[in-house]
């Protein structure tokens, strides 16, 4: 069997040492997992080593950790795989971000993930009024919300949250997923009420940077953002919840902006996201900004006739698809993890490779392997 | 080579040095850009977020406009914004997913005679230098190596995630091509904390302490690991760590004073351009660094540039 080497963060809070990295070497066939390897460290090596894990399958969510600098469930990553991501042939294991270290891999759950679940009122409110017998839904209306209610609350996607770790109050991605699981309930009475706490909170769902980390981390392909950006647009489209923390009017002066000049105009951005040019709330901003838009101008990045004049207009046919668009009775959305991907035969579909330069651009070389 | 070329924005609005320092090093490369004038912003994930239908019709145009110019010649759509590239991607993961949907997305686009045909290859300006120039061709253009310039990559987020969206496997590391770029070009890579974390720039109107907190302690880790200047593929990356640069230096209580490259510019310098001529002196922060480095270094191999 081939031998792996982890190389393990060891930390104990109460003894006052320092962490340190500890190597182990151990003897497993290349799809097992590196819980395996850090299972039989502990039966065999060193029976202090801190690890918290249960079904082994991917299912409970204990056994988060950070592999090679990314989060991971250790029993869903074969060693062979950590091997080919750990760039110097040693595979790293570490605790997860974002929450304090109780003992080498295990950090407090409690203190972190767990709170911020509570904070959204992660249950159903009954819509009233409650029916005789049971709520009845259409399939269509769950399916939507499939994707939060895959989440296995491991932690990974807040050990990576990059908000959180600037901003600790952040509610994060986790417990935002969540809350859209009920926002997107019909059965939960309480949708604007939840959207309007969370939009207003200035850690809620206008914190979120956009940083895909969380999609990324998730082992369940639960994509925390999205659901987060699923909040935004109901809070902002069918609601009209105008926040204290710009997040509604940042998005309805940017989209306006691209409706009337087809190209973002920077210039109007700022104090249209406050309200506009001449919205008391938009001085205290635009003062705050001064500094960096005098040096701007100073260094003739942006000139005056720029930044006051507006330099391009939409071609008629974008502002023709924003009405077309707008004018829609429903919002269109296509969900990828409800629908899928087709899997047409013409390998057409070249993010991933190389071309071969000489194509009209239908002919790629090589279709994506995660296409 | 001929491209067709979104530029995006940001290029043309806040940072005009971007959109200029490209048309300097593609001359210099050999690569003719035939600029997509039509086009719209890409929505930057905000029109996404706002409405997703819109953005896919918006950006489908886009590509559709792309796809006219590759009927002319062009071999695929190139861009200059990390930005751009994610949330391009995003609409067309979904556009070439489903044929329904794209039908439903063409049937709106039909009015103008234009339509999307799935599987446009749109690459940012980091990955067509990796893959369709190559590291060896670049290598062997380089008129000024970087040597001793150390230089700080700066991903940012849209480039590098999600990685199946984005392509990133073992055959194509994009998430490692701004590494691989700049030895290329003779300079010394500097790894430091965030390289591939967020600028901040997203929640800048939302949550200013936490986007300014974002960019200061990434321009902080990179100082503290001697970096020299960063580089970066994104527009809106720039503006949040170089624009806003002296406000992230208040919130996070330290001088920074980080010089903050567009990756052309980069390229420029080595490929034997003037800091001035790659619009630099446009820069919030004086990138001082750099220039006293490219005059020391002009000195002795300047002349060498051919005319
Ligand atoms: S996308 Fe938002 S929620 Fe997800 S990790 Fe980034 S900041 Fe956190
Ligand atoms: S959203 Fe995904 S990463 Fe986050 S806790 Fe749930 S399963 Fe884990
Ligand atoms: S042990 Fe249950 S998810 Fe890994």
């Amino acid at each position: 069997m081939p031998e792996y080497v982890l190389r393990i963060r060891r930390y104990s809070p109460d003894t006052g040492a320092a962490a340190r990295w500890q190597d182990f070497t151990v003897d497993l066939e290349p799809h097992q997992s590196v819980l395996d390897g850090l299972l039989q460290i502990r039966d065999r090596q060193d029976g202090s080593v801190g690890i918290r894990s249960s079904c082994q399958a991917a299912i409970c969510g204990s056994c988060g950790v950070r592999i090679n600098g990314r989060p991971h469930l250790a029993c869903h990553t074969h060693l062979e795989s950590a091997l080919g991501t750990s760039g110097d042939g040693i595979i790293t294991v570490e605790p997860m971000g974002n929450m304090p270290v109780l003992k080498d891999l295990i950090v407090d759950m409690d203190a972190v993930h767990w709170k911020k679940i509570k904070r959204v009122t992660p249950w159903l409110v009954n819509s009233e009024p409650v029916p005789e017998r049971e709520y009845v839904v259409p399939a269509q209306s769950m399916l939507d919300i499939t994707q939060s209610m895959a989440c296995i609350q491991c932690g990974c996607c807040v050990s990576d949250c990059l908000s959180m770790e600037v901003d600790p109050l952040f509610i994060g991605p986790a417990a935002l997923a969540k809350a859209y699981r009920f926002v997107g309930d019909p059965r939960d009475g309480e949708h604007p009420a939840r959207l309007k706490d969370l939009a207003q909170d200035p850690h809620g769902m206008y914190d979120c940077t956009h940083c895909f980390n969380c999609i990324e981390a998730c082992p369940k392909g639960v994509a925390p953002m999205n659901q987060i950006m699923r909040l935004r647009r109901i809070a902002s489209a069918d609601y009209g919840i105008e926040d204290d923390n710009n997040g509604y009017r940042h998005e309805h002066a940017f989209v306006r902006n691209i409706e009337r000049n087809g190209l973002l105009h920077e210039a109007d951005l700022l104090p249209d996201s406050y309200g506009g040019k001449f919205h008391p709330r938009a001085v205290p901003a635009l003062v705050g900004s001064l500094p960096a838009i005098v040096k701007a101008l100073m260094r003739r990045k942006v000139t005056l006739g720029k930044a006051l004049g507006h330099p391009h207009k939409a071609p008629d046919d974008v502002k023709r698809i924003f009405k077309v668009v707008h004018q829609r009775p429903e919002r269109r959305e296509l969900n990828l993890y409800v629908t899928g991907t087709e899997d047409e035969d013409e390998p057409t579909y070249a993010r991933g490779g190389p071309t071969d330069g000489s194509s009209a651009g239908h002919t790629p070389a090589e279709r994506s392997p995660n296409a | 080579m001929k491209v067709a070329y979104w530029p995006g924005c940001v290029s043309r609005g806040f940072t005009p040095e971007l959109h200029g320092s490209m048309a300097k090093v593609a001359e210099i490369l050999g690569l003719e850009l035939v600029e997509l004038d039509r086009a719209s912003c890409c929505g930057a994930g905000v029109i996404a977020e706002h409405n997703q239908e819109l953005a896919d019709t918006l950006n489908a145009r886009t590509f559709a406009l792309a796809q006219n110019e590759m009927e002319s010649g062009a071999s695929l759509m190139m861009n200059i914004c990390s930005t751009c590239q994610g949330a391009q991607s995003e609409c067309q993961e979904r556009l070439d997913a489903n044929s329904p949907y794209r039908e439903h997305i063409n049937s709106t686009l039909a009015e103008e005679g234009l339509e999307y045909r799935r599987g446009i290859v749109n690459k940012h300006f980091l990955w067509l230098l990796v893959e369709e120039i190559g590291l060896e061709e670049i290598k062997r253009r380089v008129q000024r190596p970087l040597t001793d310039l150390r230089v700080g990559p700066f991903y940012g987020c849209y480039i590098v995630r999600p990685t199946d969206r984005l392509g990133i496997d073992a055959q194509h590391p994009r998430d490692a091509y701004l590494h691989q770029l700049i030895e290329a070009l003779g300079g010394t890579v500097v790894d430091y904390a965030g390289q591939y974390k967020c600028c901040g720039f997203p929640v800048i109107t939302m949550n200013r302490e936490t986007s300014l907190k974002q960019a200061g302690r990434h321009l902080g880790d990179a100082i503290d690991a001697n970096a020299d200047c960063l580089v970066t593929p994104c527009p809106l990356c720039h503006l949040n760590l170089d624009l806003q640069q002296p406000l992230a230096e208040r919130v996070v209580g330290r001088p920074l004073g980080m010089p903050v490259l567009h990756l052309p510019q980069l390229v420029g310098l080595a490929l034997g351009l003037e800091p001035r001529e790659l619009g630099m002196s446009k820069h919030v922060v004086k990138p001082t660094a750099v220039i006293d480095w490219s005059t020391s270094v002009v000195g002795g191999i300047g002349t060498t540039r051919a005319a």
